[in-house]
């Protein structure tokens, strides 16, 4: 079974992420679809179906609903592209999103602090990268300047 | 100046640990190219034409005399010996080994320096006035801000990878405006409102590069403990629209324009509403530490134009002629704020030797309570000297070569360093600066021609600003060769006859590099001609236009 990182340890992935998906009878459980085929069929998918979200789809789609989701995935077409780390934030801080967060996609060590701190919770490590050193980035600073989505208090209220 | 306390240390520690680890990856080809690139650039790291190049982050350009002392001591550890002042106030170094970096970091660390977010795309050194807390008319001292952004913006998880560079100055003089903030991504200028509440005026969008625009007001007054959160809900707005796909139109003006500053606006306000009472919002407690950093020094009680400055400048033209152009008046009496100019004829706008560097702390140690300010026209800046030392200050100065009495003149050139070092120039810049500045190397002259910047960039990156100089020069590639263009009218606001900010115009056709110093003499030439007494070369243009400077240059052409 692929394994991912989650809650800072490695485990075994329960879920399948279904890149395209064109019939709900494709859908089984633990499956994570597109937020639009989701939206669209929701009523119909089974309970436990999680979603991801495109770089560039907006969590204010589903502002009022986040809470039946039991998964959220946020991909990263290219680990530059830093639109994720909103969508997260967003969907932690404004929507008190309480379910599992995932960064997908051109996930590498080097970001894990950041997505972290931003509300993730989970990450798929690209393939072709050691999984054990990327957890030990998630803990690369012990001291944040400032709010994120992890409900870590900035120093300045520490001090 | 602020002192790092247990928790600045440990996070810049971090830092380096992390960044010996991202390095030893790459080195041990578990870190592809392109990521180590995005990494190391937010580590200030360049890889350049010739050697790597490490920019050294120095907030708000200010350093002690003992950080003065290490930078001069690690460029003859690691480098050639000298260094490089910008015109983000920051330091950088030309020639040193990548695999030396986490060293250099680490012995930065321990004199509370780092080179964190100095490039990349994510928000950079906060830049602001050089005279700051040393001159009358300014609101509030705007450096306990910069210092405040400085910590918000560093490891900001959200904001790591913007669509593009981001850069934020801070104003604080109503009439003045040093730190160019209306050509920045965020300008701030800090007013006080008519219930005496400090706050900030917010301009969004101004940048210069390849389609250079100046900022939009998008906020009026913002009450001063909302700074962060209204940061925080503009960087998001362009965080989650600014576009991505072309990277010459993924800065944020790009979107202010697409959006128009008003819908922008409108934008962030929203975003802002649903953030500014979160954990973000300043507290009195946090300001007011901040603050108690950037206390008035030591000053004595001294009365202004003591006898023996007032006989110096009597009997001595060359220590008056400096003491007019290169300091200015100071908030306390019996004190003047210098500049030491990095613009002697020969030596590249910004370059500094090591020993140079040490003698730059030992004035700062002998004459202005051990601190230095970087400018963003490549000078520094002493700024609290006591009137009865200036001559002596002057002597040493002169001997050093940073007397050059130019300061905003013609000769005081801002330039990127251009095609001798930088990979992404189209057209060297240095040679350019040398043959304009020698051209003009009779200082009475220039003296009487008044304020004028002359800004000059290798590249459309306009890394030398020339888009906000009164002339700017821009080196364009032409078929493997490279010509010059010339823009006139430039500002960076409010320099030069209270004027306000503005992107120059360009005048023609380009010119071959031996042609420059002819070209700029011709353009002086209409202005001497057509200047009313005491006008700035900014003003004759704009009372005269374009033309008449235009028949000049290009009609010997033809």
């Amino acid at each position: 079974m692929p394994k991912l990182i989650k809650n800072e340890a490695i485990i075994d992935d329960q879920w399948t992420l279904l890149e395209e998906v064109d019939s709900v009878e494709n859908v089984s459980e633990n499956t994570i679809v597109p937020l639009a085929f989701w939206l669209e069929n929701k009523d119909s998918l089974p309970a436990n179906t999680g979603v991801w979200f495109a770089s560039n789809e907006e969590p204010e789609t589903i502002s009022d609903v986040v809470n039946d989701l039991p998964l959220i995935a946020i991909h990263f077409p290219k680990f530059a592209d830093g639109r994720g780390y909103s969508i997260a934030r967003l969907l932690r801080e404004r929507y008190g999103y309480q379910g599992e967060i995932r960064a997908f996609g051109d996930v590498l060590q080097d970001q894990l602090f950041y997505m972290k701190r931003c509300g993730f919770d989970a990450f798929v490590i690209r393939a072709d990268r050691d999984m054990e050193k990327a957890l030990q980035s998630l803990n690369d600073f012990s001291v944040v300047y400032q709010t994120g989505g992890d409900a870590r208090p900035p120093v300045f209220r520490v001090r | 100046m602020y002192k790092y306390d247990e928790y600045d240390h440990k996070i810049v520690q971090e830092r380096v640990a992390q960044f010996r680890d991202q390095t030893n990856r790459y080195f041990a080809g578990e870190l592809a190219d392109e990521e180590y690139l995005a990494l190391r650039l937010q580590n200030g790291l360049y890889v350049q034409r010739l050697a790597p190049m490490l920019r050294i982050a120095v907030p708000y350009g200010m350093m002690s005399s003992t950080q003065v002392r290490k930078l001069a001591d690690l460029t003859r550890k690691y480098d050639k010996g000298y260094a490089h002042f910008t015109t983000r106030q920051n330091v950088q170094f030309n020639w040193p080994k990548i695999e030396d970096v986490p060293a250099i970091l680490e012995e930065l660390a321990s004199v509370e320096m780092h080179a964190i977010q100095t490039s990349g795309n994510c928000i950079r050194n906060t830049t602001t006035d050089q005279y700051a807390g040393a001159i009358a008319d300014e609101v509030i001292d705007p450096r306990p801000y910069c210092e405040i952004i400085r910590q918000w913006s560093t490891f900001h998880p959200e904001f790591a990878f913007l669509p593009r560079k981001f850069k934020i100055a801070v104003n604080s003089v109503p009439d003045q405006d040093r730190a160019a903030i209306m050509v920045h991504d965020i300008g701030i200028q800090i007013v006080v409102n008519d219930q005496n509440e400090v706050g900030y005026k917010v301009y969004a969008g101004g940048g210069l590069g390849r389609t250079p625009m100046v900022g939009s007001l998008i906020r009026e007054f913002l009450p001063e403990k909302d700074l962060l959160t209204y940061l925080e809900a503009i960087l998001r707005v362009y965080n989650r629209y600014g576009r991505r796909d072309n990277k010459y139109k993924a800065r944020i003006k790009i979107l202010v324009k697409a959006m128009t500053p008003q819908v922008f606006a409108e934008k962030v306000e929203a975003e802002w509403e649903h953030i500014r009472k979160s954990g973000s919002e300043l507290t009195d407690t946090e300001i007011n530490r901040v603050k108690q950093y950037f206390t008035a020094p030591d000053y004595a009680t001294l009365s202004d134009t003591p006898t023996e400055l007032a006989a110096r400048l009597q009997d001595n033209k060359a220590f008056k002629n400096w003491y007019e152009r290169n300091t200015a008046t100071h908030k306390q009496s019996g004190y003047r704020v210098v500049t030491l100019t990095m613009k002697q004829i020969g030596t590249p706008p910004g370059d500094v030797s090591d020993k140079q560097l040490e003698t730059i702390a030992d004035l700062a140690d002998d004459y202005s309570f051990g601190e230095v300010r970087v400018t963003h026209h490549q000078n520094v800046v002493l700024a609290d000297v006591r009137q009865d030392q200036l001559f002596d200050l002057w002597q040493r100065a002169y001997t050093a070569g940073f007397a050059t009495p130019v300061l905003n003149l013609l000769t005081d050139v801002i330039c990127c360093p251009g095609g001798d070092y930088c990979s992404l120039a189209n057209a060297k810049s240095i040679p350019v600066a040398e043959q304009i500045q020698s051209r003009f190397d009779d200082l009475d002259y220039v003296y009487d021609l008044g304020e004028l910047e002359l800004n000059i960039s290798g590249c459309m990156n306009a890394c030398g600003h020339h888009h906000v100089g009164h002339i700017g020069i821009l080196g364009v590639d032409k078929k493997g060769e490279e010509f010059y263009q010339v823009s006139l009218g430039g500002s960076s606001g409010k320099l030069g006859g209270g004027s306000n900010a503005a992107i120059g115009k360009i005048l023609g056709p380009s010119f071959a590099r031996d042609e420059m110093a002819d070209v700029i003499e011709k353009l002086i030439s209409v202005f001497v001609e057509n200047r009313t007494e005491e006008e700035l070369f900014i003003d004759t243009y704009r009372r005269i236009g374009m033309n008449p400077f235009k028949e000049r240059v290009y009609a010997q052409a033809h």
